[in-house]
């Protein structure tokens, strides 16, 4: 009697663990176009309605743990904001002054403004779920196909990049944060120089993010507290994922050796990632252009 | 297992996945948010044995991949581990402490974590391993331990009803009658045999 059931443990711990391991090679092998994604996004969408009820109904307890959370550090915030307050009035009047200027140089010149983000459609879109391991940084939105949403659309949220939608079905998609080790995106940092650079996140710290492939030279010291932007490309017919401008973060560390042996500096993200609630989805670029599948 | 057991085991599974998603992931504690699922499957290992904390890992972790829309296989491989080692513990040792759900809360968050890092690096992530990697796995452990006796608290609320021997009940019952169940020995519930029938 205990030999049978020793044997029945046995062979159901071999089972559910040769299950996994086939479940785990086929999947990863698989294009994603293939059965279990297709399986994967189904069930998805089977789903969806119950997240999006159960993110609705428990958005109380959010709030209040949120409430707690703001309260401990509402001091150090303020304190830190009326800091940034007084940085961006200064930083407002040259952009204002120099966006005046950038205008009628442009017109003077007749320099494309198509790559911009006042040329995309903003689709809104609430978040039902998100990921909780630091691998993969994701969450789940209420918007899909049917609302016009397409794989690779940037996704910004609270005045700065969230990141990109990675899965689309009609009535939710999968949205790819930053953080995510999977990201990288083409980033400028609004210095005299205006050195562009590979944002990738730094992974361990969902709060950090690195710009790397930056010009090792130059006065390290003052990079920090830039900003750091999306730097937007076009080539032919070819353009970025992102349009260009869009705040990405501010430079937290830039050390002389991180600059002069790696070309990185230390950025901390625009938007806290962890308390999205909202969040615009950018579609439908315009028409007739390809967009390229680079960062 | 019952057939209640499996029932209540499978509204238990997808409770956890979906509030886990929905709420605690958008909780950060300490710039972490708790993980629930390795909690619940080792708290279903502690109280129905190894083969319900394997199954219930398995499709607990499922689960998570996929409406995490993740690689498939990864979770339910680390958390049938979790599920089944909590019930092997019960089965072997039957530790009786009150603190044990939180020493084997800290322990299954430690494995899945580690465990996770381990997985995503063989399946060649291009990450440099980091310190920071660790402090927020270290974290997560410290908070997941914080909520581990709640969590085995309400598990055990579930599917109590269910079990066929409730290690909690068994216990008190081993203490008050000094032994086993006074049903399980008959000879004593029904007193000496005389002399004469002996015979």
């Amino acid at each position: 009697m205990h030999d049978k059931q020793v044997r029945r443990r046995r062979a159901v711990l071999g089972l559910l663990v040769g299950v996994s391991l086939i479940l785990l090679t086929a999947y990863f092998g698989e294009s994603s176009s293939s059965p279990l994604h297709t399986v994967q996004r189904g069930v998805v969408e089977v789903l969806s309605p119950v997240q999006e009820g159960a993110s609705k109904a428990l958005k109380p307890v959010r709030d209040v743990a949120g409430w707690f959370s703001d309260t401990l550090n509402a001091k150090s915030r303020s304190d830190q904001l009326q800091r940034q307050v007084n940085t961006l009035r200064a930083q407002l009047a040259r952009a204002q002054a120099a966006e005046l200027q950038n205008r009628q140089l442009t017109k003077l010149v007749g320099l494309d403004n198509s790559l911009g983000i006042e040329s995309y459609h903003q689709v809104a879109a609430h978040v039902i779920s998100r990921s909780p391991t630091l691998w993969y940084a994701t969450i789940e939105v209420d918007k899909g196909s049917d609302d016009g949403v397409h794989v690779n659309d940037p996704v910004i949220g609270d005045g700065g990049l969230v990141g990109r939608i990675s899965t689309v079905d009609p009535t939710v998609s999968v949205v790819t944060l930053i953080t995510d080790h999977s990201m990288a995106v083409a980033a400028q940092i609004q210095d005299a120089g205006g050195d562009t650079g590979v944002l990738v996140p730094a992974v361990g710290d969902p709060n950090q993010l690195l710009v790397q492939d930056l010009p090792q030279s130059g006065p390290f010291h003052e990079a920090v507290g830039q900003q750091v932007v999306t730097a937007g490309f076009k080539a032919g017919p070819l353009q970025s994922l992102y349009p260009p401008g869009i705040p990405i973060g501010q430079v937290s560390n830039a050390s002389e050796s991180d600059l002069l042996n790696d070309g990185q500096v230390e950025v901390t993200p625009a938007v806290d990632l962890r308390h999205l609630d909202a969040v615009q989805i950018l579609t439908k670029p315009h028409g007739g252009t390809e967009r390229a599948q680079l960062p | 297992m019952n057939l209640r057991l499996i029932l209540r085991l499978a509204v238990l599974a997808f409770a956890t996945v979906v509030i886990q998603q929905a709420a605690i992931s958008q909780i950060s504690i300490f710039g972490v948010s708790a993980d629930v699922g390795p909690l619940v499957v080792m708290s279903v290992g502690l109280l129905a044995g190894s083969m319900a904390g394997a199954i219930t890992g398995f499709g607990i972790g499922l689960l998570v991949d996929i409406v995490l829309v993740q690689t498939l296989g990864v979770t339910s491989l680390l958390y049938i581990a979790i599920g089944y080692w909590s019930g092997r513990l019960r089965e072997l040792r039957d530790p009786a402490h009150g603190l044990v759900p939180l020493a084997m809360g800290a322990a299954a968050t430690a494995f899945a974590g580690v465990g996770m890092a381990l997985i995503q690096f063989l399946l060649g992530v291009n990450a440099p391993v980091s310190l920071l990697l660790f402090q927020q796995i270290f974290i997560t452990v410290l908070v997941n331990s914080l909520i581990a006796l709640p969590v085995f608290t309400i598990v055990r609320r579930l599917i109590r009803p269910t079990l066929p021997d409730d290690p909690r009940r068994r216990r008190r019952r081993a203490y008050t009658t000094g032994g086993l169940s006074p049903l399980s020995r008959p000879s004593e519930r029904l007193g000496p045999i005389p002399r004469s029938s002996t015979r």
